[in-house]
């Protein structure tokens, strides 16, 4: 492979602690080596601009049944949202659910080389991987569900930890996912009924047990198996208001219970898209944000982690597990609602929704989502999100870079509401004046979710040793700059590397790279009660044989595999 | 000694039953036997037994005698065809795997073709109502566990998904349905006394092109609004005992076939029965599905889905993806002479399509990939046959449901036959190579 250096970059990067020095970075083998490793490289002079490392997308919706519900509902969305075939650009298309090939290309212009599927339904994980495979450039996991898993919830009635282990290693290897992740625990299974579950305490119907169990029950099952990431949590009662008091008893599920992975991570539960669950009042009418007490709770349990799922103000495509919610949702817009019940396993629901500044509602999340990254003690805790495309899509993440790292632009943003003095008594942005430099974007979007993830020693940072996707900008952070300039600079990467092979020269798209999917196999003690389980429930209640439920290996051409023991 | 396979795939229809046995010779060359398919899946397998079946290409003469030509031949016809028309179509892509979908979309891509598949002709018009008004819907599985109210709509599972309801829809016993169908009540709407109706609770003789009037009532039946005495040549009173027999359920599923896609009303009919679904959720949980009729028609909408934007009806001859149904679909490029290339794969306009496009297909240089001989075969100017998808090779196909399962191989084809997949990778070699890209 070839040699690099980037000379004379100002570089961020929390793993190294560089806060914006001059500083040479060498590649060599994939990999970031020390510079005197290297022999003959090509020079890439990034004097006045930005080093940093690719960024890492710890929660978005970009492959699977549900996107592609999304794209195939709304053909509205491809519009102007296309890009003709050009050089070795393949066609692109859409703006809130872009096609395969334009998410790769996208996030690789916005410099991120890692992204992470959030919720793929174990039944649907062959499709899943279909698109992660026809995704270029990023290197991509998926995260199957397991918060309404028939399995869990009988295993967990009875707190049974390590039958749940059992089960989740099985299923982790059956469909080649990455994570443990709950939505609205039981109130997806509720859903199957047209029911739901609005706080940890309420009964699953049928199965005699509380989301509160669930949680518990999967966080300790999860450090039983030290899987390289948290359970990854979407609380009950997203989106509603009120709903702070739901958020806060769920973070208190996590109270007590350390980390067991060998993996570095310090949580052991990633609440996503807090933003959804952060809200007070009773009704729309006096909605409000309660920013301050999530966040005081966050700021003193370092077992937490979370990520901010910021609305953008744009017209997108809400698509969630969160069956429920989606229902709610098109009952509120009266647009468009597609829904699946998936059998023994969850839910979904794909909602088309604008988030428009001129509503009142819209504008109090836009500043909630912002409030949770600017209140954050520990910036490598708080993730930067839209929850793509739920609060807008992940193009905009250079912008909210923009309004976290400037008060000025916030401004604009406040005096652009309709509503703006009802929005800034209901929220607490306007009284806040920090303002997030590049080594704290840098903790927000590589060093902190590589490491929430598990994936520190590969992603996340510029140490040697560390895999070599390394983003240039065209942003001198030593000169004077607009509020504006931030937003340009980090939407479109001046050079790309990915895994040590130049993706992107001078704004260009010049390779596909070649991409890796990311799975965990987690080896446990032989469990002959789960097994029999899992065949007696393919036999009786799946729709497919359980021979034909794995995928297998030609669905990932190029797997990463990340080997877990937790035998003993 | 024989050996059996289990687990095996059926690629007939959308049903896509995945528990199938099916006993080869030792040698690995030969089909004996089929277990638990129905007669239609059965026969699938076995006919690719056939003793008289092509195994090479055949190129149509001057004199429309056939000659046997070499895949090789094949390819760089094929691949001429495409690098050099302006505006292909590419059609078909229900009756092979995922994998040769991706495959083909790429090359369509290369070539600026038109790309769309069996939902022109089938649940083209679901697609576009899903558009108007989304859907909720479930996967088989939730059928079987939970729903005690069956609505079969315009289709015929005991002839056309002749296992649906016996896996699926009504008589299995599922986690919260343990009486099977004692604890079901089925309805169809259909204006013929079909073998589905035979078995019905409730059997609705709608009229002929009068379903969207019903449908219409139902949604004012479930409100407790007045009805006409009779509406689609039903009595207001059965009207009423169907709503309320809906209403009442703890799970109802609506499945509806081309008696309501294609029939007049098209999309419209699809529309308000979605409504219908919305509207039954304010009172029960309900459900609805198409029944998709090729086994990976599903598949070929997902696969452009993921890589254009849009299920069927793509257009690429302008380097980017645009979709209009009426401009861009099949039949109307055809009868409007828009296309000046026909590539066919994995189904058959010959038997499905107009006459009038079919005669277009005849004027046009044509391709069919088919390890069939159907009457597109008989209209195309060069046919390749290749392996039978779920049968001599594997790969990815989606379900009614969009449940994807992986087809099995379970015998090696004829000696030295070509793969879908295998053989629309040599032609996107080749026409890069003409293209010079």
């Amino acid at each position: 492979m070839a040699e690099y250096l980037i000379k004379n970059g100002f570089v961020f990067d929390p793993v190294l602690g560089i806060k914006g020095d001059k500083a040479d970075i060498a590649i060599k083998d994939g990999k970031i080596v020390e510079t005197s490793a290297i022999k003959d490289p090509k020079v890439i002079d990034a004097t006045g601009k930005t080093v940093m490392a690719g960024g890492v997308d710890i929660h978005a919706h970009v492959a699977g049944p549900k996107v592609n519900v999304g794209r195939n509902f709304r053909p509205e969305d491809k519009l102007f949202g296309y890009k003709a075939k050009s050089g070795i650009e393949r066609m692109q298309g859409g703006f809130s659910v872009p096609t395969t090939i334009r998410t790769g290309y996208n996030y690789a212009r916005m410099g991120y080389t890692t992204v992470m599927e959030a919720a793929m339904p174990p039944l649907y994980a062959r499709h899943t991987h279909e698109e992660i495979r026809d995704t270029p450039i990023i290197d991509q996991g998926a995260y199957p569900v397991f918060g309404n898993n028939w399995f869990v919830l009988e295993y967990l009635k009875n707190h049974e930890i390590e039958n749940t282990a059992a089960y989740i290693a099985w299923l982790l290897r059956a469909t080649k996912g990455y994570a443990v992740k709950v939505v609205n625990p039981g109130g997806t299974e509720a859903w199957a009924w047209g029911l739901n579950c609005e706080n940890v305490h309420d009964p699953v119907p049928y199965f005699d047990i509380t989301p509160a169990q669930i949680v518990k029950g999967l966080i300790e099952a999860n450090e039983y198996l030290g899987l390289p990431h948290s359970m990854h949590m979407h609380a009950n009662n997203l989106g509603n208001p009120g709903n702070y008091t739901t958020t806060l008893d769920t973070f208190r599920l996590s109270e007590g219970i350390k980390p067991n992975s060998k993996f570095g991570r310090d949580q052991v539960m990633h609440h996503t898209h807090v933003q959804f669950h952060s809200y007070g009042g009773d009704s729309w009418a006096n909605v409000d944000s309660r920013t301050k007490e999530i966040m005081d709770y966050v700021n003193s349990h370092e077992n937490i982690t979370i990520d901010m799922g910021q609305v953008t103000l744009d017209e997108t495509t809400t698509m969630t597990a969160d069956g429920p919610f989606e229902h709610h949702l098109t009952e509120l817009n009266h647009l468009k609602w597609a829904n699946t019940d998936v059998e023994l396993e969850t839910g979904s629901g794909v909602v088309p929704y604008v988030y428009s500044p001129n509503i009142k509602v819209c504008a109090i999340q836009w500043a909630i989502g912002l409030e949770l990254a600017l209140l954050a003690k520990d910036s490598m805790r708080v993730y930067l999100t839209t929850d793509h495309p739920n609060a807008g899509p992940f193009i905009r993440y250079p912008r909210i870079m923009k309004w976290l790292m400037s008060r000025e632009a916030r401004e604009q943003q406040f005096d652009a509401f309709k509503h703006r003095d009802k929005v800034i008594d209901a929220t607490n942005l306007a009284g806040i004046d920090r303002e997030l430099d590049l080594y704290e974007i840098a903790q927000m979007t590589r060093a902190g979710p590589a490491k929430s993830l598990g994936l520190a020693h590969m992603y996340g940072g510029l140490a040697p040793g560390l895999e070599a996707d390394v983003a240039v900008f065209d942003f001198n952070p030593n000169e004077p700059y607009a509020p504006d300039d931030i937003e340009n600079a980090f939407s479109s990467v001046r050079y790309l590397f990915k895994t040590g092979v130049q993706v992107i020269n001078d704004h260009e798209i010049v390779s596909n790279g070649n991409k890796r999917t990311l799975w965990v196999n987690a080896k446990v003690n032989e469990n002959p009660q789960v097994m029999r389980d899992v065949k007696e429930k393919f036999l009786r209640y799946y729709t497919v044989s359980l021979n034909n439920y794995e995928v297998s290996g030609h669905y990932l051409p190029n797997p990463y595999v990340i080997e877990v023991d937790a035998t003993g | 000694m024989t050996k059996t396979v289990p687990d095996v795939i059926c690629p007939f229809c959308g049903t896509l039953c995945d528990d199938l046995e099916v006993v080869v010779s030792d040698d690995g060359k030969e089909i004996l036997e089929v277990y638990n398919a129905c007669a239609i899946g059965a026969e699938k397998f076995l006919h690719s037994q056939a003793k008289d079946r092509i195994t090479r290409p055949r190129m149509r003469q001057e004199d429309e005698s056939w000659k046997e030509i070499s895949y090789d031949e094949a390819i760089e016809y094929t691949a001429q065809m495409l690098a050099e028309a302006k505006k292909p179509l590419m059609y078909g892509w229900s009756s092979t795997n995922c994998e040769a979908q991706a495959v083909g979309s790429e090359l369509g891509e290369l070539v600026g073709a038109v790309m769309d598949n069996t939902a022109t002709v089938c649940h083209g018009t679901s697609l576009i109502a899903v558009q108007d008004i989304g859907i909720p819907s479930c996967t088989l599985g939730e059928v079987k566990n939970r729903a005690d109210r069956i609505l079969f709509w315009g289709c015929n599972p005991a002839h056309a998904h002749p296992r649906h309801m016996s896996r699926y829809s009504l008589f299995p016993r599922g986690f919260f349905t343990g009486k099977g169908h004692t604890g079901r009540k089925m309805i169809v709407i259909d204006p013929r006394p079909t073998d589905t109706a035979r078995v019905a609770d409730i059997h609705l003789q709608v009229e002929q092109g009068r379903d969207y009037e019903l449908l219409s009532a139902l949604r004012m039946a479930f409100r407790g609004e007045q009805l006409p005495d009779v509406v689609a040549g039903i009595p207001k009173e059965q009207i009423n005992a169907a709503a309320e027999t809906l209403k009442s359920g703890r799970f109802a599923i609506i499945f509806f076939g081309m008696g309501v896609t294609q029939s007049l009303g098209k999309n419209h009919n699809i529309d308000i029965a979605i409504a219908v679904t919305r509207d039954l959720n304010e009172y029960t949980k309900a459900a609805i599905m198409p029944m998709r009729g090729h086994y990976n028609v599903t598949g070929s909408g997902q696969v452009w889905g993921w890589q254009f934007g849009f299920p069927f009806a793509v257009d690429l001859s302008r380097g980017f993806a645009r979709y209009n149904p009426g401009e861009t679909t099949s039949n109307d490029l055809l009868r409007r002479d828009e296309v000046d290339a026909v590539f066919v794969l994995g189904s058959d306009p010959g038997a499905h399509f107009p006459f009038s496009s079919v005669k277009k297909i005849y004027n046009l240089p044509s391709v069919v990939i088919d390890p069939h001989e159907t009457p597109t075969t008989e209209v195309c100017k060069v046919h390749v046959p290749v392996a039978f998808v779920g049968v001599e090779v594997g790969g990815c196909a989606y379900r009614m449901d969009n449940v994807p399962i992986e087809t099995r191989k379970v015998v090696e084809p004829p000696e030295g036959m070509m793969t879908d997949e295998e053989f629309l990778k040599r032609v996107l070699t080749r026409v890069r190579e003409i293209k010079g890209v």
